[in-house]
């Protein structure tokens, strides 16, 4: 079973900082790490190998730096890792003919596993365009994933509904935070990982047309939110009745 | 043209709201697209459709794959420079299977769409609720999603005219199959049209003591309950549909109330735009604090029951 993992570096967002002047998110100096949701996704990718054998390729469109936490990927169980140096300008039309273009030459492949959404941007956009591109069919919100020798069968979560969906491969799966909980790694993995390979292609290996971004990001805002923070603590009746009556005020209580 | 899409009617109404609107400035019309139904048809127009297609088709159930086969095939005829698709699940990954398919840029989960030097501009909530992104799109088509009660939808206006078009649809078929649907269990709550929410998080130590949230729902006559991640997707103590954030459900109520919920971010994400936001947490530092107009440092099995009977008293 060929299987080829998308995963994204990405900003930890519970680290963000607002700068209190500009009300903007300071991202400068915020750790990045591998997209929560891509661990969920290679987790899945291990369980699968583990049952039918094959091989795990990850690839990740990113900055040099991506590198390091690639390392994670293969210490957990990936087998080979593939950078593509992110071009300056990017928007999803772009990543994902660059995912496109690295799967191609990669060659041959089974099963292609993402994150249902990225945890920073969480748009969810980069599979379905993925499989769009390739052609071939998507299961997204995939949880309870079954591989079998000529098929994948999973349930799709859609929240009121889940949807069991089958399909031959090559197929495209995203995968949903609540499928499974991503393993540790072992100090000998984390050492043995060091000998894995990783890629470096740049983007003029993968894609012969030129690439335009179709969305360009003009600014990010900060969400100005006001509160009054106002917090009882002492005598818990007194707290009670204070909290009650400033409701009351404020006209919440009818 | 402006084409708006979307499995829910409701949704398409207040898509309707938004086509409408860009339509007028850039002088197009407005196209909706019903696949498989006729029967909203007449409602559409009503709401603002200058056209509506019904895609008549024998393909019953969604699937990505040939849904953007049927939007291809229509788009193929009727140039749209706008496609604004309702964003519930199915909605995201129709649009952007669709973008893929046409190398076309696009957004989900827009909360405003607006011209700037006549080019589409759209804004999105992205890093977990902490900022707003303001992106433009460069040619066409520009596909948009829209989340649920981002726009109201028009009032009907019965002397709007418009044409109904049929139109059979080839569908690529998807290799894929649908094998089984299932209901999820569900309590039937609508937390995001609660207008008062008592939300659980992981502070509570039991299932049964969940309803001590419910008991002070009651009493502020708001009667939904609500809660984080955690007691939704790994405790499983409540149905999905109270689950509340960035992956959950984004609420607006006038009154929300956090009980045992940390704050973080992403539960943020999905209440931020609440009017009055109270909170009860046993830990000082708490960051719903930060997030809080009230707040009662306590264990909430005793500030829970003390709140309820003086709510009661208040109120009576
Ligand atoms: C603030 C901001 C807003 C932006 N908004 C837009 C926008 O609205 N439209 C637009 O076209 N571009 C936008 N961009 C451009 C940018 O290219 C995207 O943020 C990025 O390409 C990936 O999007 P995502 O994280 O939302 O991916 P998602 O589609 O949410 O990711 C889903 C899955 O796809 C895979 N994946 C995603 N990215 C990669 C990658 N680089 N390498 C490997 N696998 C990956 C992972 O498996 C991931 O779990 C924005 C950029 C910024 C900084
Ligand atoms: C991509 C992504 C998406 C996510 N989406 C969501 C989402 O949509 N919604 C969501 O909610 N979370 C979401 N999360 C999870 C989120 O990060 C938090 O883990 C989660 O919100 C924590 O839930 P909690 O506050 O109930 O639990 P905890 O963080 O464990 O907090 C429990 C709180 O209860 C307090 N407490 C304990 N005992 C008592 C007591 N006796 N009395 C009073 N207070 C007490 C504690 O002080 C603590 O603050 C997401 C995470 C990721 C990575």
């Amino acid at each position: 079973m060929n299987i080829i993992l998308c995963a994204k570096q990405v900003v930890d967002v519970a680290e963000i900082k607002i700068d209190p002047a500009t009300k903007k998110p300071v991202l400068a100096g915020v750790p990045q790490k591998i997209s929560d949701m891509d661990k969920n996704a290679l987790e899945e990718a291990i369980k699968i190998k583990e049952k039918h054998g094959g091989k795990i390729t990850v690839v990740t469109v990113g900055a040099p730096d991506a590198k390091e936490r690639m390392r994670e990927l293969l210490a957990m169980g990936a087998d080979e890792g593939v950078l593509l140096t992110q071009p300056p300008q990017t928007d999803y039309h772009m990543i994902a003919h660059l995912l496109a273009g690295a799967i191609k030459k990669i060659g041959s492949y089974d099963i292609i596993l993402c994150g249902e959404a990225s945890i920073d941007m969480f748009s969810g956009q980069i599979g379905p365009r993925l499989a769009g591109l390739l052609n071939i069919p998507q299961i997204t919100y995939a949880q309870q994933i079954t591989v079998e020798p000529t098929k994948v069968v999973s349930e799709k979560n859609l929240g009121e509904k889940s949807v069991t969906m089958e399909s031959p491969f090559p197929v495209l799966l995203t995968v949903t935070k609540e499928s499974n909980q991503p393993r540790l790694p072992s100090l000998m993995a984390i050492l043995a990982s060091s000998n894995k390979p990783i890629h470096e292609w740049s983007t003029t290996d993968i894609v012969s047309q030129t690439l335009q971004p179709k969305v360009q990001t003009l600014d990010v805002k900060g969400i100005p939110m006001q509160r009054k923070n106002i917090i009882f603590q002492d005598d818990l009746d007194q707290s009670v009745g204070k909290l009650v009556n400033e409701l009351a005020k404020v006209g919440v209580l009818r | 043209m402006v084409l708006v899409y979307s499995d829910d009617p409701k949704l398409i109404a207040e898509l309707l709201n938004k086509a409408s609107d860009l339509a007028k400035q850039l002088q197009k019309k407005v196209i909706a697209v019903t696949i498989g139904s006729e029967q909203h048809a007449k409602d559409y127009i009503e709401h603002g459709a200058d056209v509506v297609i019904i895609a008549q088709t024998t393909q019953q159930q969604f699937k990505a794959e040939e849904y953007t086969s049927i939007l291809l095939s229509i788009l193929k005829e009727h140039s749209n420079e706008i496609v604004l698709i309702g964003s519930n699940k199915n909605g995201k990954e129709l649009a952007s299977r669709l973008a893929a398919r046409l190398d076309a840029g696009c957004v989900i989960d827009a909360t405003n769409i607006l011209l700037k030097d006549k080019k589409v501009t759209t804004e999105r909530v992205v890093y977990s609720g902490n900022a707003i992104a303001v992106e433009q799109f460069f040619g066409s088509p520009q596909i948009i999603t829209i989340p649920p009660r981002v726009f109201d939808p028009l009032p009907k206006n019965p002397n709007h005219k418009g044409e109904i078009i049929k139109k059979t649809v080839d569908v690529e078929q998807s290799a894929s199959k649908i094998i089984k649907v299932q209901e999820m269990k569900s309590e039937g709550v609508n937390v995001e049209d609660a207008q008062i929410i008592v939300s659980c998080g992981r502070g509570f130590k039991k299932k049964e003591d969940i309803r001590l949230v419910s008991e002070l729902a009651d009493v502020l006559k708001g009667r939904t309950v609500g809660c984080s991640r955690p007691i939704a997707a790994d405790l499983k103590w409540l149905s999905e549909d109270h689950w509340i954030g960035l992956s959950g459900h984004k609420v607006k109520p006038k009154l929300y109330v956090a009980c045992g919920i940390s704050g973080q971010i992403q539960h943020i994400a999905g209440m931020r735009d609440s009017g009055v936001i109270v909170a009860i947490n046993k830990d000082p530092e708490a960051l719903i604090f930060k997030s809080a107009d009230y707040g009662i440092v306590g264990d909430l099995y005793e500030v829970l029951p003390k709140l309820t009977s003086a709510i009661k008293e208040k109120i009576g």
